[in-house]
C-alpha cells in the first residue's frame, strides 16, 4: 500500500463528510434528511473501516460497525418511525433561510481551514487536513442545530456534529479509548431518541390518538419546538 | 497494574454502582430511601480515606491534593442531599407527583450521577475523564425531565441540546490535546494521560494546546454555567426535583470546572502557549455582571437562586483566572462554601416550595410567621450566599477581591460592582420572601432540617474560624494551581 493511495482516500472520505454536511443543510423534508444522515453515517463507518486499515488499528472496526449498524440503520429507523408517529414529516423549521444557512456554511468551512492549518503546521499533512475536515463538519452540526426549529433535525444536526468527532478522534492516530467514547456517544444518542420522544408520546397522551397528536403538534407550534 | 488494586478509589467508584444496580431493583421507598444515604455515607468514608490512603497513580486513576478536595466535598454534599432527598421524595410520593416506579429509577440515577462525578474527578486518562462528564450530564439530563410537565421536559431538552454540544466541543479539545502530545510522548495511551501530559507538556507545540484550551474552555465552560453559555442552567435548576438542583449547583458545576483546572495548569506549564488565566478571568467577570443583573427579575424563586449559582461561579472562575497563591486559595475556599451554602439553599427552597405549593416569589411571604424554622434557615442561607459576614463567603470574597485590587485594581471595579448588584437583589427578595404579611400555606411541613443545619454550621464556622490544618491544605493546593 502506497502512502500517497491511503492519503487520497481519507482525504475524498473526509472531504465527502463534509460535502454530505452541506447536503444536510438544504434540505426541506424530514424524510430526505434522515436519508442524507444515513448517507453521512456510511461514509463515516468507510471512512473510520479505511483508518483502521491503514493505521492497523483493528479496534477501530469497531467504531465503524457502531457507525454502520447504529447510526446508518438503527437511529434512522427509529427517527423514521417517530416522524410518522407525530406526524410532521412535511416539516422542517428554519430559523434562517436556506440561502443564508450555507453561506454561512461556507464561512465556517473557511473559518476552520484557516485556523487548522495555520495551528498545525508542524504535524504530518494527512492530520491536519483530516482535522480541518473535521472541524467543519463539528462546525456545520452546530449551524444545523442552530438554524433549525424542531427536536428531529436538532438531533441529526448533533449526530452530524458527532460524526466530524469521530472522524478526528480516528484521524488522531493511535489515539486510546476512541471505541469506548463513540460508545458513550451512541448511548447519549439512544438515550435520548428513546427518552425524549417516546416518553413524551407515552406517558404524556396516553394514548396515540390522532387528537392527542393534534394537541401535540399545537404545542409544538406554540412552543417553535418539539 | 495499579487501576486493580483495591484502595479508597476502588470503594469510591464500586460502592456508588453497586448501589445503582441495587436500588434499580428494589421495591418501597423508604428502603430504598435508607440504602440510598447508607450507600451515600460509605462513599463519604472512602473519600475521606484517600487523605491517609493515598493511591500510587495509574494509568486511569489519580489522586493527588488537588483532587482530594473535591472528592471529599462531592461526597460529603452528596450524602447531606440524600439525607435531605429522603424527606423531599416522601412528600412528592404523597402529592403523586412521582410514583413509586419513577422512584426506584431516580435513586438508582442519584448513585449513578454520584459515580459519574466521582469518577470524573479521580480520573487521570483525560478521555476518560470525557466520558464521565458526559455519563453525568446524560443522568442529570434524565432527572431534571423526571416530573414529565411541559416545562420540565422544555428544560430537559434544553439542557441535553446545550449539555451535548458543550461536551462535543470538550471532547474535540481533548482530541486535539492528545495532537499536541503524540509527536513528544508517542502514540497510544500515554498522550492522554494527565500525568505524563504535564511533565512532557512545555516540548508541546503551542498552537495546538492554545486552540485546544479554548475548546475546552467553552466546551466544559458550558457545564460550569458560564456566561454566555448558561442558558441550560437556570430551567434545569427550576424544573428538576430539588434534591438534583442542590447537586448541580453544589457538586455538577464543580466537576466541570476541575476538568477546566486540569487543562489551566497544562497551558500554564508550556511557556509558549497563551495565558490561560485572562480568558477565565474575563468569562468569569461577565458570567458575575450578568447574572448579578439577570437577580433582578427572577420570577422563580429556583431560578433565582440558579442565577446565583452563575453569579458565583464566575466569580471562583474569576479567581482562578487570576491565579497566584492568594487568588487560587479565595477561588478554592469559595468553591468550598459555595458549594456548601447554595445546596443548604435548595434544601430550604425545596421544603418551602412543597409546603406553599409554589415556586413563584410573589405568592411566598412572610416564612418567618408562618415556618420560622425554615424562614430563619432562608434568611441565614441568603445571608451567607450573599457575603455578608460572619459566614465564610464573606471570607473568600475579600480575599478575592483584596487580591484584585493588589494586582489589577482596574479589574477590581467591575467586580465589586457585581457584587454588589447581586447582593442587593437577594436582600431584596428575601425581605419579601422572609418577613411581612404571611401569604400562602401555612400548614406544617415535615421537613429534615440536619443537612441544612448542618451546611449552614460549617459556612458559619469557617467564616470565624478556619481550622489551621484546612488552611495549610488549600496553601498547599493553591500553591499547585499555578
Amino acid at each position: 500500500m502506497t502512502g500517497r493511495l491511503a492519503f487520497d482516500v481519507s482525504h475524498l472520505l473526509a472531504g465527502g463528510l463534509v460535502l454530505i454536511s452541506f447536503m444536510l443543510l438544504y434540505q426541506n423534508r424530514l424524510y430526505s434528511l434522515l436519508n442524507v444522515f444515513a448517507l453521512q453515517a456510511i461514509v463515516l463507518a468507510l471512512s473510520v473501516a479505511w483508518q483502521a486499515f491503514v493505521q492497523g488499528a483493528p479496534h477501530l472496526y469497531i467504531t465503524a460497525a457502531i457507525a454502520l449498524i447504529f447510526k446508518a440503520t438503527i437511529i434512522p429507523v427509529a427517527l423514521h418511525r417517530i416522524i410518522v408517529r407525530l406526524g410532521i414529516h412535511r416539516e422542517v423549521d428554519t430559523v434562517v433561510g436556506i440561502g443564508p444557512t450555507m453561506l454561512a456554511g461556507i464561512a465556517l468551512v473557511a473559518l476552520s481551514m484557516v485556523v487548522m492549518l495555520r495551528v498545525t503546521s508542524e504535524a504530518d499533512s494527512l492530520a491536519r487536513e483530516d482535522l480541518a475536515f473535521a472541524l467543519s463538519v463539528v462546525l456545520l452540526g452546530l449551524l444545523m442545530m442552530v438554524t433549525r426549529g424542531n427536536a428531529v433535525s436538532q438531533v441529526i444536526g448533533f449526530m452530524s456534529l458527532e460524526n466530524g468527532l469521530i472522524l478526528a478522534a480516528t484521524g488522531a492516530k493511535g489515539m486510546p479509548l476512541v471505541v469506548e467514547i463513540s460508545v458513550a456517544f451512541s448511548v447519549l444518542i439512544a438515550f435520548i431518541v428513546i427518552g425524549i420522544f417516546l416518553f413524551r408520546i407515552r406517558e404524556r397522551f396516553d394514548t396515540v390518538d390522532l387528537e392527542a397528536l393534534d394537541r401535540l403538534r399545537d404545542d409544538r407550534y406554540r412552543g417553535g419546538r418539539l | 497494574m495499579n487501576a486493580i488494586t483495591v484502595s479508597g478509589v476502588t470503594f469510591l467508584l464500586v460502592i456508588p454502582v453497586m448501589a445503582a444496580a441495587v436500588l434499580a431493583v428494589l421495591p418501597g421507598y423508604r428502603l430504598s430511601a435508607g440504602l440510598n444515604i447508607a450507600a451515600a455515607f460509605l462513599t463519604l468514608l472512602a473519600a475521606l480515606s484517600l487523605f491517609v490512603w493515598k493511591p500510587a497513580p495509574g494509568p486511569y486513576i489519580l489522586v493527588d491534593d488537588l483532587n482530594i478536595v473535591f472528592v471529599v466535598l462531592n461526597c460529603f454534599v452528596g450524602f447531606t442531599t440524600s439525607v435531605f432527598s429522603a424527606s423531599y421524595i416522601a412528600h412528592e410520593l404523597e402529592t403523586g407527583r412521582l410514583t413509586v416506579v419513577h422512584l426506584r429509577f431516580y435513586h438508582a440515577m442519584y448513585q449513578v450521577l454520584l459515580f459519574a462525578m466521582n469518577l470524573a474527578l479521580v480520573a487521570n486518562n483525560i478521555g476518560l475523564m470525557w466520558v464521565a462528564i458526559e455519563m453525568a450530564t446524560l443522568t442529570t439530563v434524565i432527572m431534571v425531565g423526571i416530573y414529565r410537565t411541559e416545562a420540565a421536559i422544555e428544560a430537559a431538552w434544553k439542557y441535553f441540546i446545550l449539555g451535548s454540544v458543550g461536551i462535543a466541543l470538550a471532547l474535540f479539545g481533548t482530541i486535539l490535546v492528545y495532537m499536541a502530545a503524540r509527536p513528544v510522548v508517542g502514540e497510544g495511551q500515554d498522550g492522554m494521560v494527565w500525568t505524563v501530559l504535564i511533565q512532557h507538556v512545555s516540548a508541546f507545540d503551542p498552537a495546538l494546546l492554545d486552540l485546544a484550551f479554548v475548546f475546552l474552555l467553552l466546551g466544559y465552560g458550558t457545564k460550569v454555567g458560564l456566561a454566555p453559555l448558561h442558558a441550560w442552567l437556570p430551567d434545569a435548576h427550576a424544573e428538576g426535583p430539588t434534591p438534583i438542583s442542590a447537586v448541580l449547583s453544589g457538586l455538577l458545576l464543580n466537576v466541570a470546572l476541575y476538568a477546566v483546572l486540569r487543562f489551566k495548569l497544562l497551558l500554564a506549564a508550556n511557556p509558549g502557549a497563551i495565558a490561560p488565566g485572562p480568558l477565565m478571568a474575563a468569562m468569569g467577570l461577565t458570567s458575575l455582571i450578568f447574572a448579578g443583573f439577570m437577580l433582578y427579575r427572577r420570577h422563580d424563586i429556583k431560578r433565582m437562586f440558579a442565577y446565583s449559582s452563575i453569579e458565583h461561579m464566575g466569580i471562583i472562575v474569576f479567581a482562578f483566572g487570576m491565579g497566584g497563591p492568594l487568588a487560587n486559595f479565595a477561588g478554592l475556599l469559595h468553591m468550598t462554601m459555595h458549594s456548601l451554602t447554595k445546596s443548604a439553599i435548595f434544601f430550604t427552597v425545596g421544603h418551602i416550595a412543597q409546603v406553599k405549593g409554589t415556586q413563584t416569589i410573589a405568592d411566598i411571604r412572610g416564612l418567618t410567621v408562618t415556618h420560622p424554622m425554615l424562614g430563619w434557615s432562608l434568611v441565614a442561607g441568603v445571608i451567607a450566599i450573599s457575603g455578608l459576614p460572619p459566614f465564610g463567603i464573606f471570607m473568600s470574597e475579600f480575599l478575592v477581591v483584596s487580591s484584585t485590587f493588589a494586582r489589577v485594581p482596574l479589574l477590581a471595579i467591575p467586580l465589586v460592582a457585581g457584587l454588589l448588584v447581586g447582593f442587593a437583589a437577594l436582600m431584596l427578595r428575601l425581605q419579601g420572601l422572609a418577613f411581612g404579611e404571611p401569604k400562602g400555606s401555612s400548614a406544617p411541613v415535615q421537613a429534615s432540617y440536619l443537612p441544612m443545619a448542618a451546611h449552614l454550621g460549617l459556612v458559619l464556622t469557617a467564616g470565624l474560624y478556619l481550622p489551621p490544618p484546612l488552611v495549610t491544605w488549600f496553601q498547599h493546593v493553591a500553591s499547585l494551581l499555578g
